[in-house]
């Protein structure tokens, strides 16, 4: 860390300062050296503050109005959408907070993997992130039980089932999440507990997040390590404060359009008909963040395997910064790369896609195939094209973008000026 | 840029096919001007009064509407029915109170905070007076389907001769736009049914009308004010946004990087 030792300048700032160096702490992140040509995809880290904070402080009020009972939280629910003052927009601004989570993180996920942002020295960056998101998932999925429609009952009879593919333990193993033989008042509860829990630990993590990344520093467009604090620099406040502002002020101008005008348009209708035990919803489908890993878990025929395939996926991920073996961080510079990073991100809409559609005919081969790819992508491709690939050269400081008299300068100051 | 240009493109395309598909399967709902769509969406005042009229001269003897309260009836955003209206009509119900002093429940009319009386005792009753089937509770009903009000309103309608060769069992009708086409409950609108107060004729589209209309109301009770104050909150937003670009504008005019 290029940190230049802070001073208070009055007495009791001194005095606080040297017991406690929160005052220090201040001045690092406002001087933090951040490079100057980060593009707006970099401005979802902020976002996704916004978001976690979001779901903290709306979750706490909900909290003091759920009931987390089988037989009185779908009431309690629609007590908080009539009968608690602005109860709807909490509530509203909660559920549909959740998708827009999910929406940043992917997008924030998918400029890692873009700008190679996962690469040494930023792995373990990477891996807290990978926690983060894995966390995420489980709250989500927690927290979609908790007002006990049927999607909520059976999403949850599902995906617990799938512990039951465990050899031998597996039955034992649902039992013992199901506090019972089925989902019911001891899962909802448990379930209630842990989705408290989790945006903390979360909050504890993004912590950690953040301090891993203010050792080596950003990453940014063009991938090059930087001089900081240099010309290519410039102090997080106001610069970086200012933008992450106006993008986050941009994204919640899409959050309140959903919250306001379609509250319900991301969830599934059964939601709102009170768990049934005694009835199966014709198609159970999980949230649209899940489905890409859902359609995994049901392209193989195997249960065990299918769940074994949904979560290399997720793991998979975890151990990027080992299979891309390119030393290049930006796709700015991998030609061929940049080809295969889009051809995965269809990749994964498409099965998104046939997440949602029932498992049968052309859309389970479809899912078939889109599973394969995916793996091939991460085992096969990434560490192969680290040593294929011709790349192009890399400048040296961002101030200056391209080397001199490279026959490839046009390509890549075009390249760079696409990806602002 | 272009990579953005580039997802939106894929996100439309897979929601366009996604559309096309759904498309072959559903039958088109029959479609009417609803006043509560849109960015200023309001109910209609006599339509949603016009509906609760239909609700409780014809649905309330099957279906239970358990999350609303007869206070509901004159508050803002809803019927507006007076606090008299509503004290009348809430007293027009028996509602079983107790136990008293002596440990017995008694009835009496009903008060503005009392819910809705529920037209059975429990599910079971409700069962096994329709034939096993339980008339579903309505006060979240539209947003439970996934047609929504257009689903409700084309339903109503949605009631025809099957056509030949399906058979009906005893207490099932066949509907058009119910899934699987059959349905255990009977055609219930016709043509001048209710008398409504303010001389509205009563045709069947009319009567689906306001009844999906009072159901959408009771759905969503602060659909109004929800509208209103996002109205506000984007606009806010939207002014919020360009100051704060201008302002980042100038202060990134001290480097030589585009924001």
């Amino acid at each position: 860390m290029s940190d230049h030792e802070y001073t208070p300048k009055s007495k009791f700032g001194k005095w606080f300062n040297d017991r406690l160096p929160l005052l220090s702490l201040a001045s690092h992140l406002t001087d933090y050296p951040t490079p100057k040509n980060l593009n707006y995809w970099w401005t979802f880290g902020g976002i996704l503050t916004f978001c976690l904070i979001t779901q903290i402080v709306t979750g706490l009020v909900l909290a003091m109005h759920y009931i987390a009972h089988a037989d009185m939280a779908f009431d309690s629910v629609e007590h908080i959408m009539r009968d608690v003052n602005y109860g709807w927009l909490i509530r509203y601004i909660h559920a549909n907070g959740a998708s827009m989570f999910f929406l940043a993180v992917y997008i924030h996920i998918f400029r890692s993997l873009f700008y190679g942002s996962y690469k040494s020295p930023r792995e373990i960056i990477w891996i807290i992130g990978i926690i983060i998101y894995l966390l995420m998932m489980a709250a989500a999925f927690m927290g979609y039980v908790l007002p006990w429609g049927q999607m909520s009952f059976w999403g949850a009879t599902v995906i617990t089932n799938l512990f039951s593919a465990i050899p031998l333990v597996g039955e034992g193993i649902v039992t013992w999440l199901w506090g019972g033989y089925s989902v019911d008042n001891p899962t909802l509860t448990r379930f209630f507990t842990l989705h408290y829990l989790i945006p903390f630990l979360i909050l504890g993590l993004v912590v950690l997040h953040i301090w891993a990344l203010h050792v080596p520093g950003n990453n940014n467009p063009i991938g090059i390590d930087i001089k900081k604090p240099s010309k290519d620099t410039v102090p997080f406040h106001p610069y970086i404060v200012i933008k992450d502002g106006f993008a986050l002020l941009m994204f919640m101008i899409v959050f309140a359009f959903f919250v306001f005008y379609t509250p319900n348009i991301l969830g599934h209708a059964d939601n709102y008909i009170e768990a049934d035990p005694l009835v199966t919803p014709a198609h159970i489908v999980p949230e649209w963040y899940l489905l890409p890993f859902y359609a995994i878990l049901r392209s193989v025929p195997d249960k065990l395997l299918g769940v074994v395939a949904m979560l290399s996926a997720i793991f998979i991920l975890a151990a990027l910064p080992w299979l891309d073996t390119s030393k290049i961080r930006s796709a700015v510079f991998r030609p061929l790369y940049r080809q295969f990073y889009w051809i995965l991100v269809a990749d994964v809409l498409i099965l998104g896609y046939v997440g949602a559609m029932p498992a049968e005919g052309l859309y389970l081969l479809i899912a078939r195939v889109a599973t394969a790819y995916y793996f091939l992508h991460f085992l096969v491709i990434l560490p192969v094209l680290g040593y294929k690939e011709k790349t192009l050269p890399i400048p040296l400081s961002i101030t200056e973008p391209v080397l001199g008299g490279s026959p490839n300068l046009a390509t890549a100051k075009n390249n760079e000026s696409l990806n602002k | 840029m272009k990579n953005f240009f580039r997802i939106i493109f894929l996100i439309i395309f897979l929601f366009g096919f996604q559309h096309n598909s759904n498309a072959a399967e559903k039958v088109e709902y029959l479609k009417t001007d609803w006043s509560f769509k849109g960015l200023f969406g309001k109910f209609d005042r006599a339509s949603l009064q016009r509906g609760y009229q239909v609700y409780t001269e014809v649905c309330s003897s099957c279906h239970s509407m358990k999350y609303l309260s007869y206070r509901n009836l004159a508050e803002k955003g809803g019927p507006e029915f007076s606090e008299a209206q509503a004290k009348a009509i809430a007293a027009s119900f028996e509602v079983t109170d107790g136990p008293n002093a002596e440990g017995d429940m008694f009835t009496r009319p009903g008060k503005l905070s009392d819910k809705f009386v529920m037209p059975y005792e429990n599910i079971k009753a409700a069962q096994a007076a329709n034939g096993g089937a339980y008339p579903p509770d309505m006060s979240v009903l539209v947003k439970a389907r996934g047609g929504g009000v257009d689903y409700i309103y084309s339903l109503l309608q949605g009631y025809e001769d099957p056509p030949s060769g399906i058979t009906l069992d005893d207490g099932v009708y066949y509907n058009k736009f119910m899934y699987g086409n059959k349905i255990k409950m009977a055609n219930q609108l016709s043509d001048g049914l209710v008398e409504y107060a303010d001389g509205t004729s009563s045709t069947v589209e009319q009567m689906s009308k306001d009844v999906t209309t009072f159901l959408m109301w009771s759905a969503e009770p602060h659909l109004e004010s929800r509208h209103q104050m996002g109205f506000k909150a984007i606009v806010y937003l939207i002014i919020l946004t360009i100051l704060v670009y201008f302002s980042m504008k100038r202060i990134w005019s001290r480097i030589e990087t585009e924001v």
